[in-house]
């Protein structure tokens, strides 16, 4: 193709996005759109696997039955998105062998608020409410973005995100309106995922590289540090209604804005975990290589398994 | 037990049950639930340390189901106590050690992927057969929840059968690995169909289920699919038990210091 025509292609490619129609996988696209794509969905896919540790730490010691099944159900659900992600990853036309494997090397990326410890059961509470709730402000966006497979991949995982997050709230609520402790758990949960929740919406507009053709792609709609706004002041009141405080002494409403101001966030911080620095990024990723490597020998068997299986099909189809 | 006339949903006319029958009935019911409860919870500790995101999802599911069996168990058991104060958290969590009925297969390590397998296939046939049977009782209570209970055990059979399938016709390696772990739980089979004092009450009454007229199909669902898997089908006549009548083995302890945390922790709290 003369690179005249790979323009041709390009204006074309961009006027549909444009028109808000959908790209699919067998749609002609830019290698730059591909890449693109497949480095975000497998970040967010990784980032739904990596998301299981946490909460899973809790199953066994969940402190109730019906909070067991919750939080069992809760996990499975974010195995459930692994799947789905995996699959819209797929349709570009890379492995999800390979994909790992970039996850595995550290060449991939995952959400870094999952290298922060779950020390108490509040923090089950927390994670539905702050960190679901981040989730699903950054990926209601997404159900429209221009990617087919990833848009519908996106509504299914934004019901259940909602879901989870409402499930959360109700645990913080239990507590908030519990005894003397439990409150205090509560409240402790919050200021331990605030900040990192915050963090979590990625770096400030002015630190943050992709945003320009991602919003084109529709990646994107919203930058940041506006999408982080709109998860301040939704999440304020919540926080009220739970009788707790949020760790800000800078938290303020400001009449003019309409919004509420806060305080600086430690970008230091953010940084450090987002390079393998965090307080769990070797225990989360210990866990994963590790569970691959010990599956190795089951995926082994289960390949020459089937591929017996197939054999012997053929031969009693031939004889 | 004439209580067919009744439509009270206990279904039991527990008013009408002498002390030694409702508690032959409580504890009936609490050795049916905590095989699940603790094979649930063994499960639980798994999520997200699969060989696969297929399979943890797949063992997640099991957890769910059988951990939804326990409540539906625990709440019928804690209704059977007469005792405001039993609920199905007590139940589950505030035993001690001793109480738990729970067979020794269900609470063995995940040692690892085969051994997991086998456990489950161990007793995924045992319960299959055993809720077949339930599904008769006269008690309603138990039939129905039985009858809810066959369609999961079903697919948890599905599942675990056809990872025997798999690992023993899969590799030499897997084949070795899984061949070991049939052999070494092997001596846990046996105990499923030993009948505690409450059992053999329960048959008495048409309520409970005869488990040793399962033993033989038990053994030849289980050796049929081991022979097509390639497996060798051990022939250890040394068997263990003891969980029925909660003498457990040493792992109980750490399963339960695990489980029991928040509520011995803080007690008398809701969550
Ligand atoms: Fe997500
Ligand atoms: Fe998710
Ligand atoms: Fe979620």
């Amino acid at each position: 193709m003369s690179e005249k025509e790979v323009k041709n292609l390009e204006e074309i490619f961009e006027a549909r996005i444009a028109r808000d129609e959908k790209i699919e996988p067998k749609d002609w696209m830019p290698e730059k759109y591909r890449k693109t794509h497949i480095r975000q969905i497998s970040q967010h896919a990784h980032s739904e696997i990596v998301g299981m540790l946490p909460e899973g730490n809790w199953i066994s010691r969940a402190p109730s039955l019906r909070r067991k099944v919750a939080l069992l159900a809760k996990v499975q659900d974010e195995a459930g998105h692994g799947l789905y992600l995996y699959s819209a990853c797929e349709t570009l036309g890379i492995s999800r062998n390979e994909l790992y494997e970039q996850l595995h090397s550290g060449k991939a990326k995952y959400s870094s608020i999952f290298n922060y410890p779950t020390v108490t059961w509040a923090d089950m509470g927390a994670i539905g409410w702050l960190v679901d709730g981040a989730a699903i402000i950054n990926q209601v966006p997404l159900c429209s973005t221009s990617y087919g497979p990833y848009a519908r991949a996106m509504v299914r995982v934004c019901k259940e995100e909602s879901f989870h997050q409402r499930q959360g709230f109700e645990i913080m609520l239990k507590l908030a309106n519990g005894t003397p402790e439990q409150k205090e758990m509560a409240q402790d949960a919050l200021n331990r995922w605030w900040w990192p929740s915050l963090m979590m919406l990625g770096p400030t507009d002015a630190e943050s590289v992709h945003t320009e053709q991602s919003m084109k792609w529709k990646l994107k709609r919203k930058t940041n540090d506006e999408l982080r706004q709109q998860f301040i002041d939704q999440t304020v009141p919540q926080a009220d209604l739970l009788g707790l405080t949020i760790p800000d002494p800078d938290l303020k409403w400001n009449e003019e804005t309409g919004h509420y101001d806060f305080g600086n966030i430690n970008w230091d911080e953010f940084w450090q975990v987002v390079k393998g620095h965090g307080p769990c990024n070797k225990e989360r990723m210990n866990a994963r290589v590790g569970a691959w490597k010990r599956g190795a020998w089951v995926r082994d068997a289960a390949m020459a398994y089937a591929e017996k299986k197939e054999a012997r099909k053929k031969v009693s189809k031939a004889s | 037990m004439t209580n067919n006339s009744t439509t009270d949903q206990s279904s039991l006319p527990l008013g009408e049950m002498s002390e030694g029958q409702r508690g032959n009935l409580h504890n009936y019911i609490l050795g049916i639930a905590d095989n699940s409860l603790i094979l649930g919870q063994r499960l639980g500790e798994l999520c997200g340390h699969g060989p696969s995101l297929e399979t943890d999802i797949a063992g997640t599911n099991i957890s769910l189901d059988l951990f939804g069996q326990v409540r539906s168990y625990f709440q019928y058991a804690a209704q059977v106590s007469g005792d405001d104060t039993v609920t199905e958290d007590t139940l589950a969590f505030m035993r001690i050690e001793r109480e738990y009925k729970n067979v020794l297969l269900v609470e063995q390590p995940n040692t690892d992927f085969g051994y997991t397998i086998v456990r489950q296939f161990l007793f995924d046939a045992y319960h299959l057969l055993f809720l077949r049977e339930l599904e008769k009782s006269t008690d309603e209570t138990l039939s129905a929840i039985a009858k809810k209970s066959i369609k999961e055990v079903s697919y948890h059979w599905r599942f675990s059968s056809d990872w025997i399938r798999r690992l023993g016709d899969g590799t030499s390696e897997s084949h070795e690995r899984v061949q070991e772990a049939v052999t070494d739980l092997w001596m846990y089979t046996d105990e499923l169909f030993h009948q505690t004092e409450a059992d053999q009450a329960m048959i008495a009454e048409g309520i409970g289920v005869d488990t040793s007229k399962l033993k033989d199909i038990y053994y030849k669902m289980i050796s049929d699919v081991l022979e097509e898997a390639t497996l060798e089908i051990p022939v250890g006549k040394y068997f263990h038990k003891g969980g029925k009548q909660g003498i457990h083995s040493e792992h109980m302890g750490y399963i339960l210091s695990d489980m029991q945390y928040m509520q011995r922790t803080f007690p008398n709290m809701e969550w």
